[in-house]
């Protein structure tokens, strides 16, 4: 059964083949039963190899389908690889992306495209499964850039209004960035260890670099890059917010099941080259820092209520990338996993909200809607106290943990720790600010709305509640995947320690309170402040990272590209087109059509040949 | 009997053809122009015939008979594609046929 791994990406697979092939000539209830029975196949499909994976007591398994291509000494296969880190991947990959197709299919049931959505879905869901089971980086590559092209595909999903394809664009660009970066990488690693296959690359890189030598920098530098981009991660954290373009679903898959985790598990995948380069993976904990600092400040000022949630994407990705950066690599797992859960809770409730009030995205344009929406009220209640890290609900556990091990670090861990409690603080205040606008309050603006949710659509919000609250009791088999990278030793954090981590999201919500549902503060006093209102618009624009980035990047290439409009080099090609198109029209001049003047061309040229013979 | 030089005979060739070349480049009327064709042929018939003689050999009298038999042919074809071209255009001015203009 475990051989048969290769199912997994196939369902999905063919589910966008047939979907495609058919090209929405299908009934919309035979395409939902296809886009979403493909996932769910493969769901049950990983339960069943999980369990007997798990069962065997094996460390790993490789299974080999067939070479790719063979070039001398270079022999890249379709073959799958499969340990601890994967199984919960895969799990999480089709578990929580079976949820959400279900979710689509009542979501998206009036939607002129329904055939395409879900035949992109699928083509996702099957990439994505390709990266995780991949055993060899190249075929992880070919996973990693199916996902960008799909999420480029369904960021534009909408593509008749241009900003879509905008976002869309900025999306691909930016991320293919961080994808030149870990090609680069690859070529890397390849020259100098001779392999691709990521157990040998990791065990060649282990005997032959010693740690901190420039190649372990560089290597991973590369992929740090790669992760960088995929995991919208400072500097290449620009292209989530507008991602929001797409339908809500979308964001659900992009943010809790496939994509933005794909950075995380690359770096979880090689970290045996980020212990090699110790200054890189500190890179990696003070990126994840920054980044989860920056997301959490600005989330707090957006009033879209996605874009809200993909700035506290950004955040929590953050809080991954801290994780590794300091060691805790089955930690960060840990939060992938929970933050899947919530996260997809989190947007597809988002997406019921959307979908009742006629697609209203303004927070403050809600209000009072928790007697409409109960289904979708009682979401966000769970998703945001397990993004608040409220004590044992999933989310608590995980960034627990992260915490810890940032506490126990050596050198900055003080600083890193209180970094992320912050950040912490940060994630109350956004959070409970979202759903106490959205909720309570009085009601605004919109008559009585029904909430539109089948049963295709409160299924999985059920589930995903029941998971969001109990997740964190999970254990995930990642133990043997690190052993040798982390030091399991007794936790001597002090409860003082403990007591602040436990305290500190409490309070983000209790200051959120205070200001969105008892009014004992105004916001409205504290803006009167030039100073508040200024930083407010700066967070409110994300740091002013889009303007930097126009400035730097985007207006010298448009530039560069009006000077050059009619390319310097064409006009070499140009010249030459000139002079046959000049030669041209004077030969054709010479065709009179006159038989005389032929007679005496033949006749001039026979005298002039006969003179030249004498002559010479 | 005086033979009459091969430059003479030559001379009055070379005349003929050359009458026989102007004729064709500055003849509107196609059938001077087929006539002007013809002196050009029996001029240089004529050319080989004073050679045979000069050089008494029979392979340039030969060469005349082939001449004057490809001449007969030329004119029947010529003649024929004059007619025709008298009944499509009405005319015999040979400027007329200029469509392959370039």
């Amino acid at each position: 059964m475990q051989d048969l791994i290769w199912l997994l990406p196939t369902y999905p697979l063919l589910g966008f083949l047939s979907l495609v092939l058919t090209s929405g000539n299908l009934p919309k209830k035979v395409v939902g039963a296809i886009g979403a029975g493909s996932i769910g196949l493969s769901f049950l499909t990983a339960a069943v190899i999980a369990y007997q994976f798990l069962g065997s007591g094996e460390t790993h398994l490789v299974v080999e389908m067939w070479t790719w291509m063979a070039v001398g000494n270079f022999t890249p296969g379709f073959s799958f690889y499969l340990d601890g880190l994967a199984v919960v991947m895969m799990l999480i990959i089709t578990g929580v992306g079976f949820l959400i197709h279900l979710y689509s299919a009542g979501f998206m049931l009036d939607d002129p495209s329904y055939s395409r959505f879900f035949a992109y879905m699928n083509l996702f869901v099957a990439s994505m499964l390709v990266l995780v089971l991949a055993d060899n980086l190249l075929l992880l590559y070919l996973g990693w850039e199916g996902v960008g092209l799909c999420s480029y595909l369904l960021i534009g999903f909408w593509y008749e209004k241009p900003e879509n394809g905008y976002a869309a664009r900025k999306a691909f660009i930016t991320t293919r960035v961080g994808d030149t970066s870990m090609a680069i990488g690859l070529f890397l690693l390849f020259a100098e260890l001779g392999t691709l296959n990521i157990q040998e690359m990791l065990h060649a890189a282990e005997t032959q670099w010693a740690v901190g030598s420039g190649l372990a920098v560089a290597a991973s530098l590369l992929l740090l890059g790669g992760a960088v981009g995929k995991s919208a991660q400072l500097p290449l954290q620009t292209w989530l917010p507008d991602a929001m373009a797409g339908p809500t679903p979308i964001s659900a898959l992009i943010h809790a099941a496939t994509m933005v985790t794909a950075g995380v598990y690359l770096v979880a995948r090689t970290h045996v080259l980020f212990e090699l380069a110790p200054n890189v993976q500190l890179l990696l904990a003070w990126i994840g820092l920054i980044t989860l600092l920056m997301a959490g400040f600005t989330a707090m000022t957006q009033h879209d209520i996605k874009r809200i949630l993909a700035y506290s994407t950004i955040s929590q990705i953050g809080y991954m990338f801290l994780g590794l950066g300091v060691g805790a690599w089955s930690a960060s797992v840990f939060h992938l996993m929970t933050h899947a859960f919530f996260k997809a809770l989190l947007f597809l409730a988002a997406g019921t909200v959307i979908h009742s009030l006629h697609h209203e995205h303004s927070i403050f344009k809600m209000g009072g809607k928790r007697k409409q929406l109960p289904i979708a009220f009682a979401s966000f209640m769970i998703g945001s106290l397990a993004l608040a890290a409220f004590p044992f609900t999933s989310g608590y556990f995980s960034k627990d943990e992260i915490l810890i091990a940032a506490l126990e670090m050596e050198g900055p861990g003080m600083i890193l720790w209180l970094g992320g409690v912050l950040g912490a603080f940060l994630t109350g205040i956004y959070s409970f600010r979202l759903v106490f606008v959205v909720f309570f309050g009085e009601s605004k603006g919109h008559h009585e709305e029904k909430e539109v949710a089948g049963l295709s659509m409160a299924t999985p919000l059920i589930i995903l509640m029941v998971f969001a609250l109990f997740g964190g009791w999970i254990q995930i088999p990642v133990d043997a995947v690190f052993s040798h990278g982390e030091v399991h030793e007794e936790h001597h954090i002090s409860n003082l320690m403990h007591a602040i981590m436990i305290v500190v999201p409490l309070l983000g919500i209790g200051v959120s309170y205070l200001f969105f549902m008892s009014k004992t503060f105004s916001v409205e006093k504290l803006m009167a402040n030039p100073l508040a209102t200024r930083l407010h618009g700066f967070w409110f624009s994300g740091w002013g990272m889009d303007a930097l980035y126009s400035f730097l990047f985007v207006r010298p290439f448009v530039f560069l590209a009006q000077v050059n409009k009619n390319d310097l080099i064409d006009a070499v090609y140009a010249l030459l087109v000139e002079i046959t198109r000049v030669a041209h029209v004077m030969i054709a001049r010479t065709q009179t059509g006159q038989l005389r003047w032929y007679a005496l061309s033949i006749g001039g040229g026979v005298v002039l040949l006969i003179t030249l013979g004498v002559v010479l | 009997m005086e033979s009459i030089p091969i430059e003479h005979g030559l001379i009055l060739a070379g005349i003929l053809f050359a009458l026989g070349l102007v004729g064709v480049l500055t003849r509107r009327n196609i059938v001077f122009v087929l006539m002007s064709l013809e002196i050009m042929i029996n001029a240089s018939g004529l050319a080989f015939i004073v050679a045979a003689s000069r050089w008494e050999h029979a392979d340039g009298q030969i060469m005349f008979l082939m001449i004057l038999t490809l001449a007969a042919a030329e004119v029947a074809v010529g003649l024929g594609l004059i007619i025709q071209m008298y009944r499509r255009y009405h005319t015999v001015d040979i400027n007329v046929l200029s469509q392959m203009k370039g």
